[in-house]
């Protein structure tokens, strides 16, 4: 199956339902949309925060998603997959970033849609720091995504169930 | 031999610049390397590569482990584990 796949990064905000319309306009086949949406959230540890900036690596950012989206294209039957995350200074309440998988069942939509969040949180060069009332923090990794990402490792190729 | 380092986030923040272009000793030959060596060149790079532990490499932007041999590398990227998504 040929995959439509879209990677973007970039400081501006994004429409979800426009990126879903994309991919299934005109289309019949597609019988299961999945969409993930990273949003801002107004605190970090209970602590308010005025805003999160993330910083990325240019090039090295594209090529990391675009390759991860490459493997869920091969591990499950998906029709689409659109990946776009922001950079620059971001409000609570606004969007970080979104994922979109497309199938015709709705196994491989989700199961696609969490291995790619599980990869971007571990292996896309993006760090986010925070503003807080007392000055900027960088926010530090988390264990548990890398547990998560680590899960995929073990499980091989996935038989979606139809 | 030559290259191009680059920063990111705290690592970056600690050197106090987002790149710069170096000329390595033979001597290093490693990722490991590279960071100790690069440790010894000053006191905010001390304070960058203190614990190398938790700093993440890229070569010519693919994720790399310390035990990379940097032979052939145009650019190499330093960075804390990153926090995306």
């Amino acid at each position: 199956m040929t995959t439509i796949t879209t990677v973007r990064i970039q400081s501006e905000p994004f429409v979800t339902a426009a990126e879903v319309a994309a991919i299934t306009r005109g289309r019949t086949d597609a019988g299961a949309v999945v969409t993930f949406t990273g949003i801002c959230r107004g605190d970090e540890n209970g602590v308010p925060i005025a805003s999160l900036t993330l910083e990325h690596y240019p090039g090295m950012a594209e090529a990391e998603i675009e390759r991860h989206v490459a493997e869920a294209a091969a591990r499950w039957p998906l029709i689409g997959v659109t990946v776009i995350h922001r950079f620059g200074r971001i409000l609570p309440g606004d969007d970080i970033m979104m994922v979109v998988t497309v199938s015709s069942h709705r196994a491989a939509a989700f199961e696609a849609a969490d291995f790619l969040m599980d990869y971007l949180k571990t292996r896309a060069p993006f760090w986010k720091q925070v503003e807080k009332t007392d000055g900027k923090i960088w926010v530090e990794a988390k264990a548990t995504d890398d547990e998560a990402a680590g899960r995929w490792a073990a499980a091989g190729k996935h038989q979606a169930a139809e | 031999m030559k290259l191009k380092l680059r920063y990111f986030a705290w690592v970056r923040e600690r050197i106090g610049k987002p790149d710069e272009d170096v000329d390595v000793p033979d001597t290093v030959t490693t990722v490991g390397e590279l960071m100790s060596w690069l440790a010894s060149r000053g006191e905010e790079y001390a304070h960058a590569f203190q614990n190398p532990k938790v700093i993440r490499a890229a070569i010519d932007r693919t994720h790399v482990k310390p035990q990379t041999a940097i032979a052939g590398a145009g650019e190499i990227a330093f960075f804390p584990p990153m926090t995306g998504g």
